[in-house]
């Protein structure tokens, strides 16, 4: 049965929650500029308990089982992440109060961030960036600013390889850049001569994921790295794959200049159903003067035995601040929490699981499902969504019978150089027997595609709804509740 | 080994299949010389003592639970309801991703589809998305709309000092590589001055009510002013466009921007039932008119109809966006804050039409009566030349931040958290201090202030 949207739950006259009654004496409103209707719904507490909690029963989510997607890394997100982000002197401190008032924060804030440093081998680390977008963002403007400091003016283009998540070419453009793609070779790296071809003084830098989209390592990068530098270019790194190299390789040590983290992938925060993420930035030293301020530093140390004060700084050159305040505080109490939990040994066996089950899976279908490269994988591998025996049948039937087996789908359709991509990151969290049983319905699927196609084709047949018309409703958008 | 669920004998029976001896041989093709960097980490902690540290490093902090507080400046401390934070802890909402399958996602996908209608209800809009990251990257995206909107050919962009000084910081790095010129806020002005620079190149307007300020600005007739002024010389429907930034928990109480004819509505929703957190994760508030929805940044929810006929959601107009369309997406925003828009449609439903006009008068009594008592003061005046309604400017006698530090420690028995120092972000503005009260200050604690700084005199 279908939740009923909550406005039609409304009954004219009925309050929900009560708030205190007025305690001083009123004043006089602006009668000109008040408003004569609200039309928001009239409810009581329980009606929105129970609509929310059935809503919340319509979803599947990392707490009910595997959820595979790829480039996500939907790993479990430990309970006591969510105790320790939801104590008083965290939830109740304002941004704008006094930093001497605000130690405790300021303390983890710098904390991440020297960790973030250590993790990654960078310089220098703003935690401030919202979301893995706005690091991308961060990082290209920094990219583009150092540059033009130099007199380096008429750099203008960034290279994006093929494999790359829409991020990066909307990250360009949105800084005003130009994006120049360059495809990857037969062993899914970046094409060195294609690479070689597109290199001139025009370049501000190149954005690489690694392992890039495909689950690969990128074999080249020392190479790759090497070239961006010869022609003057920077190297951004996209993080988003981090969690096959916490602790196994740090970026900043192959030569990346710049790349953000994205602490709802790889350090366990939870992902909210699209949001808050998280995304800071790490740089080399010759960008550290560039972060979006502020940046968390140590004012004053008297001497050793003294506590250290931790102030808000601003760098020198900042391409300016990314956000109303310091950034998704909030989150940083989260991902502080799971770091110190682990310390370096734990994210370096968080890394080698997350590679362990990708490949283990990898193991227990490839024979099933054609899977793009023949080659050890990392985080994540991409097996290809159709068979010889069952011609019609694509990776999206495939996608929607495994919602019928009560497990969620892997990313489908990208990245885009695969056809009827299926991308599968079952991340370090999932037991053996969560991937067997995940290999095993792909298994059962691969049966019934040839067996009986239409199954797959009339998938999800148990959800709450089935197969939606996204064409009309695009065409005719009905963006909200409409009033009667 | 924490979080990680296999034993010996799994791993290798996994690594068997495999066909390789040893996990690091998984790593074989990181160059040799950079893996396994030796990491300069602290030990691990266990669950009891990580809450342990965490609890002490909360308790360092001075929070409002434990301190009167009248700072507000784009964040405002405000009561939320308990059903609010058990709704987001499901873990079905909290550890959901991006509503990509919807038939596994209708919860999310239906609680913003609400969302998206609240707002709408709230600001008087057509349309809003999925929300932004905060208020000061809505009102970044906002420029880059109307920049997209005439095509990349208006460039200028009108800016009042009287919206958030940071919001403005944002906008400057959201624009640095684009051929925007923002201008107008380089001194404090009327707007009927700041209206005289508007003109057939201006892409937008972007005004705050209540503004930095916490006055109210009067808003009536100023859309058709910003449009006949900004009008396109062969294209009559083609206008400056009219952003408003704005409080949430004030439309509760006042007219919304778009029936004055705002043309694009931001604004920060942290006090829609978002606690303080010391700058985030919070809200952005975005809404827009219809005609305008193609070139809207961010996701929408809208309603679909499945195969048996049944009405589901499902993120719609999707070739606005990067993963479809790259490089000529609106922008590059990926997420939106999934949890934090559940938050503030709880906090809506829940307060429901009589109880956000409650919320909103008790903020609008409560400060006046704070205002009076202090303007009643010696040495201290309240600025009254506009309404306000929950912040207003006190003029004082000495600097904000010696009489915050007075407030803070020298006040018996009580640290009283100060209002803002405007001298921060305006410098000709010495000794005024912003004051917010919300109804989270008690008469008892608004007289304690308002005695404290009767006393500061007499000291």
């Amino acid at each position: 049965m279908n939740e009923p949207v909550i406005y039609e739950l409304s009954a004219p006259g009925r309050e929900g929650v009560k708030l205190p009654h007025l305690d001083v004496p009123a004043s006089d409103l602006p009668t000109e500029l008040l408003r004569e209707e609200l039309p928001l719904p009239e409810v009581s507490e329980i009606d929105v308990v129970r609509h929310f909690l059935r809503l919340s029963q319509q979803n599947y989510a990392i707490d009910k089982g595997m959820y595979p997607l790829g480039s996500c890394t939907m790993k479990f997100n430990p309970k006591i992440n969510e105790v320790t982000a939801r104590l008083p002197g965290f939830t109740s401190i304002h941004p704008l109060q006094y930093t001497n008032t605000a130690q405790g924060a300021l303390y983890l804030m710098y904390t991440v961030q020297e960790y973030l440093k250590e993790v990654g081998g960078f310089a220098g680390v703003t935690v401030q960036p919202a979301a893995g977008a706005q690091g991308e963002l961060a990082g290209v403007l920094m990219m583009h600013k150092y540059h033009l400091d130099r007199g380096d003016t008429q750099r203008d283009t960034i290279l994006v390889p093929d494999s790359a998540h829409g991020t990066n070419p909307a990250t360009t453009s949105m800084s005003g850049l130009r994006v120049v793609q360059i495809p990857s070779d037969a062993r899914g790296n970046v094409d060195l001569d294609a690479l070689q071809s597109q290199i001139c003084e025009r370049v501000v830098g190149l954005m690489i994921t690694n392992p890039n989209t495909l689950g690969l390592f990128e074999e080249q990068i020392e190479a790759v790295v090497k070239m961006i530098h010869d022609c003057g270019g920077l190297v951004y790194g996209d993080g988003a794959n981090m969690n096959a190299l916490m602790g196994v390789m740090r970026p900043g040590d192959v030569g990346i200049d710049v790349m953000h983290f994205n602490l709802h992938k790889t350090f366990s925060t939870p992902h909210g159903g699209g949001g808050p993420g998280c995304g800071p930035v790490g740089v080399a030293e010759h960008l550290v003067d560039y972060l979006p301020g502020p940046v968390v530093t140590i004012d004053l140390q008297l001497s050793e035995e003294d506590a250290p004060f931790f102030n808000f700084y601003q760098p020198a050159k900042s391409i300016g601040p990314l956000t109303g305040f310091w950034g998704h505080f909030g989150i940083l109490v989260r991902a502080y929490t799971y770091m110190r939990m682990l310390g370096a040994e734990g994210m370096k066996e968080a890394a080698e699981h997350a590679v362990l089950n990708a490949n283990y899976l990898r193991s227990q279908v490839k024979d099933v499902y054609k899977v793009s490269h023949d080659r050890l994988c990392k985080h994540e591998f991409v097996a290809e969504g159709h068979f010889d025996a069952a011609p019609d049948v694509r990776a999206l039937d495939i996608a929607k019978r495994l919602i019928d087996h009560g497990v969620h789908p892997p990313t489908n359709y990208f990245p885009l150089i695969v056809p009827e991509a299926l991308m599968i990151e079952p991340t370090e969290t999932e037991s053996k027997q969560s991937i067997d049983n995940y290999a095993a319905i792909l298994r059962a699927i691969a049966t019934e595609a040839t067996d009986n196609p239409e199954l797959l084709h009339a998938a999800p047949h148990n959800t709450p709804v089935r197969r939606l018309d996204e064409v009309s409703a695009a065409r005719d958008p009905i963006l909200r509740y409409q009033h009667a | 080994m924490v979080y990680l669920p296999h034993t010996d004998a799994e791993r290798r029976q996994m690594l068997q299949a495999i066909g390789v001896e040893t996990i690091a041989a998984l790593f074989e093709d990181v160059p040799e010389r950079y893996r396994y960097p030796a990491l300069d980490l602290p030990d691990p902690l266990s669950e009891l003592e990580a809450l342990q540290e965490l609890r002490y490093l909360s308790d360092i902090n001075l929070d409002a639970i434990q301190s009167p507080m009248f700072l507000g400046a784009g964040a405002y401390r405000h009561w939320v309801p308990s059903v609010v934070d058990y709704v987001i802890s499901r873990g079905e909402f909290a550890t959901a991703y991006t509503p990509y399958q919807p038939e596994v996602s209708q919860g999310t996908l239906q609680a913003i589809f609400e969302y998206q209608s609240m707002i709408c209800d709230l600001t008087g809009m057509d349309v809003a998305n999925a929300s932004h990251y905060d208020g000061a990257t809505a009102t970044a995206e906002a420029v880059i709309q109307a920049y997209n909107v005439f095509r990349k050919k208006r460039k200028k962009v009108m800016i009042s000092a009287a919206v958030h000084p940071h919001y403005r910081e944002v906008v400057r790095t959201y624009t640095q590589g684009l051929e925007v010129e923002i201008i107008g806020d380089e001194k404090e002005r009327p707007i009927s001055e700041l209206l005289e620079l508007v003109d057939d190149q201006t892409a937008c307007v972007i005004l705050q009510t209540p503004n930095f300020l916490g006055e109210l600005e009067d808003l009536a007739s100023l859309a058709d002013e910003v449009h006949t002024r900004g009008q396109d010389a062969r294209k009559a429907d083609r206008h400056t466009l009219l952003v408003v930034v704005t409080n949430p928990i004030s439309l509760g109480l006042l007219k919304p921007p778009g029936d004055y004819g705002a043309d694009i509505v931001v604004g920060e929703g942290q006090p829609l039932g978002l606690g303080l957190n010391f700058g985030g994760p919070y809200l952005g508030i975005y809404a827009t008119r219809e005609e305008y929805v193609r070139e809207l940044a961010g996701r929408l929810i809208g309603k679909a109809v499945d195969v048996e006929g049944k009405e589901g959601f499902v993120m719609t107009l999707t070739t606005r966006e990067q993963h479809i369309r790259r490089a000529r997406a609106t922008s590059n925003i990926c997420t939106n804050q999934g949890l934090m828009a559940l938050a503030a449609t709880v906090y809506m439903a829940a307060l429901g039409k009589h109880g956000l006009r409650q919320v909103a008068e008790l903020n609008y009594h409560k400060a006046h009566y704070a205002a009076d008592r202090i303007d009643a003061l010696k040495g201290f005046s309240v600025a009254r030349a506009k309404p306000f309604f929950n912040e207003f400017v006190v003029r004082c006698p000495v600097g904000v931040s010696e009489l915050n530090r007075y407030l803070l420690e020298d006040v018996a028995d009580v640290e009283i958290i100060g209002g803002y120092d405007l001298s921060r972000a305006y410098p000709q503005r010495r000794n005024q201090m912003l004051v917010a009260v919300t109804e989270m200050n008690s008469q008892a604690e608004i007289d304690m202030l308002v005695d404290a700084l009767a006393a500061y005199r007499s000291n």
